[in-house]
């Protein structure tokens, strides 16, 4: 056989429809100017982006987890999605604040110790099923999709700019929750008591996304509109004839919860995971 | 097919530079809406622009693909000659 | 159809395959070219599915986020490259549950490679560079299977997956110039996977008794024999260019035949793996049979929830709550 395996490669035959969800994989802020503008506090700025990213980079993690377990294998394109994107978005949040505190995305992804991350409690919560997998998602993207909503017109350009990027991909997810926290809730008996159950778990962990953030006022970024979100909670269970959750917000601890630090149980078991291979080659380029 | 088997769905994408839809494959999906979100999962890039049809196998009529073929009556037919599936021997010999 | 049109159905598909024309999904077709084309895309399907899970074992702890999403992808990919396989087994009358219920039950297999553990980050680079180029090898003259589905999801097959080898290499080379440890990695992970990279290109010739009739019916353009000496000839200067050192003690250039020689591949390991005694063939059965298993309460209340709302009220619902980005 004469001809290169790659022969047949040059061709465009699908004239742009590349499945495979593409990301950059370039330095994530490359060529953006990344001047913080004046009256934008910095130590504000790269605090708030760390939450942000943190909560990203961390709900990411749980999404991956579940690579090869997904109940169709259509669900599995559809979860590899969602975990890219909050990766994606986690990578730009990170640089961000990298940016201004003198670090690399690696460096405070891999390097930092748990109580310096400060993503919430929710990002952290191992699904056990896939009822509380899409439950979870609902909670966490409904908030987030509102908070960007608001953060595209941040004061600082650059967290501006990947809110408004973050806005069409949190409106996939949502939906994606959404629509199936709509199937499992009116689907089969065995399937509504799952999803009743699924977000008895989660719901505690919402009232976390809606603590004031003393950042966002230095940082001039609006505040989400709880009420908004909770509609939007609300019209899904409606729609999926469940009842909402009379459940408690969990406890903080002190006072003090994910974003001061003070995560769950579960949280140091994720970070021996992630940082494993980074930590144990502290030199090494990849 | 059991209670859990998903039906198929064909899906015929419109690139933002094409003329008309094309058919790119298929997928499995409980229903239409969640058909469409797989078809952009699977078959693009998730590009705003791309128009995507997602249509139930079941619900294609196809004629033969040699019209002038004496052997093929031109009278349409199922796109599948075995809708249901088809049994393979464990002894059929592979590569 | 009559027995007197079956010699001219024949002849009409002899015809097809001679003039390397492709069969469409409705042409006719002797039944042992559609048996044996179902086994082999489903068997080429489950390889893609089954393989998410070496390489998704290194997801979660990869070294750098750029790499964590360039894995990601990667394995997101392999499901899409299954899903393809799917389907085109599915023009030809299969169905992909009884497809993978055959999986599960070990009645049909997947390709032998992904029945060894990934034990190191270089293990992921590694089987980007040898085992997806193995496949390129592979897969590549299947871009012209006489069946026309086949030949289609191969093209956007291979296309993708000549990026996943580059990727591979890529991480190697970085990790070649990085530390020692790094290096030794690298090293490790290639001894470990050379040999069976090897197998995957199946039995040697003399002991392939169907690769004639495969042959014939345009399925199969090269034998096992030719495309592993193939991938040895493009792989030994990459190794070269790494600077791993392959384990084989007798693998060197021969000037007269211009291919290079290499030392005898244990194809007694390839028999035992197939029949499912390698290392991991347990434990990715397993994980396949768990998902499957695990999800039949999801996607029966998705049909469920189909057949009781057929007028898209799960779509106003899920879209009722936000603008529709379509």
């Amino acid at each position: 056989m004469s001809d290169n395996p790659f022969d047949l490669l040059g061709e465009d035959l699908d004239e742009g429809h590349r499945w495979a969800f593409g990301t950059g994989f370039t330095d994530p802020l490359a060529g953006v100017d990344t001047t913080v503008p004046a009256g934008v506090d910095a130590a504000a700025l790269a605090r708030y982006c760390l939450a942000l990213g943190d909560d990203a980079l961390i709900y990411s993690h749980r999404l991956q987890e579940w690579v090869t377990r997904m109940p169709e294998l259509e669900e599995e394109t559809a979860i590899a999605n969602i975990a890219l994107d909050l990766l994606g978005q986690a990578r730009m949040l990170l640089a961000r604040a990298g940016g201004i505190l003198g670090q690399t995305e690696d460096q405070l992804a891999f390097f930092r110790a748990e109580k310096d991350f400060r993503n919430v409690r929710l990002a952290e919560h191992a699904d056990r099923d896939f009822a509380e997998l899409v439950g979870r998602l609902l909670i966490f993207s409904a908030w987030r999709l509102a908070l960007f909503t608001k953060l595209s017109a941040a004061p600082d350009p650059v967290l501006a700019a990947i809110a408004a990027k973050g806005t069409s991909e949190l409106t996939y997810h949502r939906d994606y929750a959404a629509q199936w926290v709509v199937r499992l809730g009116d689907g089969t008996d065995v399937s509504r008591h799952r999803m009743q159950h699924a977000l008895a778990v989660v719901w505690p962990l919402a009232a976390e996304l809606l603590r004031p953030d003393p950042d966002a006022a230095l940082i001039g970024a609006a505040a989400v509109d709880a009420g908004a979100v909770d509609t939007v909670l609300e019209e899904v269970l409606a729609a999926a004839g469940l009842d909402r959750p009379d459940a408690a917000a969990l406890a903080a601890v002190g006072g003090r919860a994910g974003r001061d630090g003070v995560h769950t149980e579960a949280m140091g078991y994720i970070l021996a995971e992630l940082q494993s291979v980074a930590r144990a080659h502290p030199d090494a380029t990849w | 097919m059991t209670e859990q088997d998903w039906p198929l769905f064909e899906v015929f994408l419109r690139g933002r530079r094409g003329l008309n839809h094309v058919h790119v494959g298929s997928l499995h999906a409980a229903d239409p809406q969640m058909a469409l979100r797989h078809a952009r999962d699977l078959y693009t890039r998730r590009n705003e622009g791309v128009s995507i049809w997602v249509v139930a196998a079941a619900d294609i009529t196809a004629s033969s693909p040699d019209e002038k073929d004496p052997f093929f009556a031109p009278s349409g037919d199922k796109v599948y000659r075995h809708p249901t599936f088809y049994e393979i021997p464990d002894d059929v010999p592979h590569m | 159809m009559t027995i007197t049109t079956q010699p001219a159905l024949q002849a009409h598909f002899d015809d097809t395959i001679a003039a390397e024309r492709r069969i469409e999904p409705r042409d006719w077709m002797p039944e042992a070219y559609r048996a044996t084309m179902i086994r082999q895309i489903a068997q080429h399907a489950h390889s893609e599915i089954i393989g998410m899970q070496p390489e998704g074992n290194w997801i979660t702890r990869a070294p750098s986020l750029r790499r964590k999403a360039i894995l990601l992808a990667k394995v997101q990919d392999e499901a899409g490259h299954g899903m393809y396989l799917y389907s085109a087994a599915e023009t030809l009358g299969a169905d992909r549950a009884d497809l993978t219920g055959k999986l599960i039950a070990g009645r049909q297999k997947y390709s032998s490679i992904f029945n060894y553990p990934t034990l190191s980050y270089a293990d992921v680079g590694v089987i980007g560079w040898l085992v997806d180029g193995a496949a390129i090898c592979n897969q590549v003259p299947l871009c012209r299977s006489s069946y026309g589905p086949y030949a289609r999801a191969m093209i956007r097959i291979c296309k993708e997956e000549s990026f996943h080898q580059r990727q591979g290499y890529e991480l190697l080379l970085t990790m070649m110039r990085g530390t020692d440890a790094q290096r030794q990695m690298v090293q490790d992970a290639t001894s470990r996977f050379w040999w069976p990279s090897l197998m995957m290109f199946g039995p040697p010739d003399n002991a392939s008794p169907n690769t004639a009739q495969s042959m014939a019916w345009g399925i199969k353009p090269h034998t096992n024999d030719e495309l592993r000496q193939r991938f040895v000839d493009m792989t030994v200067p990459q190794a070269d260019k790494l600077g791993v050192t392959l384990p084989d003690p007798q693998l060197r250039w021969n000037e007269a035949r211009g291919h290079y020689d290499f030392g005898a591949v244990d194809f007694g390991e390839l028999k035992a793996v197939i029949a499912g005694n390698g290392p991991c063939n347990a434990q990715r059965i397993a994980r396949r049979t768990a998902a499957h298993e695990d999800g039949g309460w999801v996607r029966e209340a998705a049909l469920a929830h189909a057949r009781k709302h057929q007028d898209h009220e799960a779509e106003r619902a899920g879209l009722a709550v936000g603008a529709n980005h379509d």
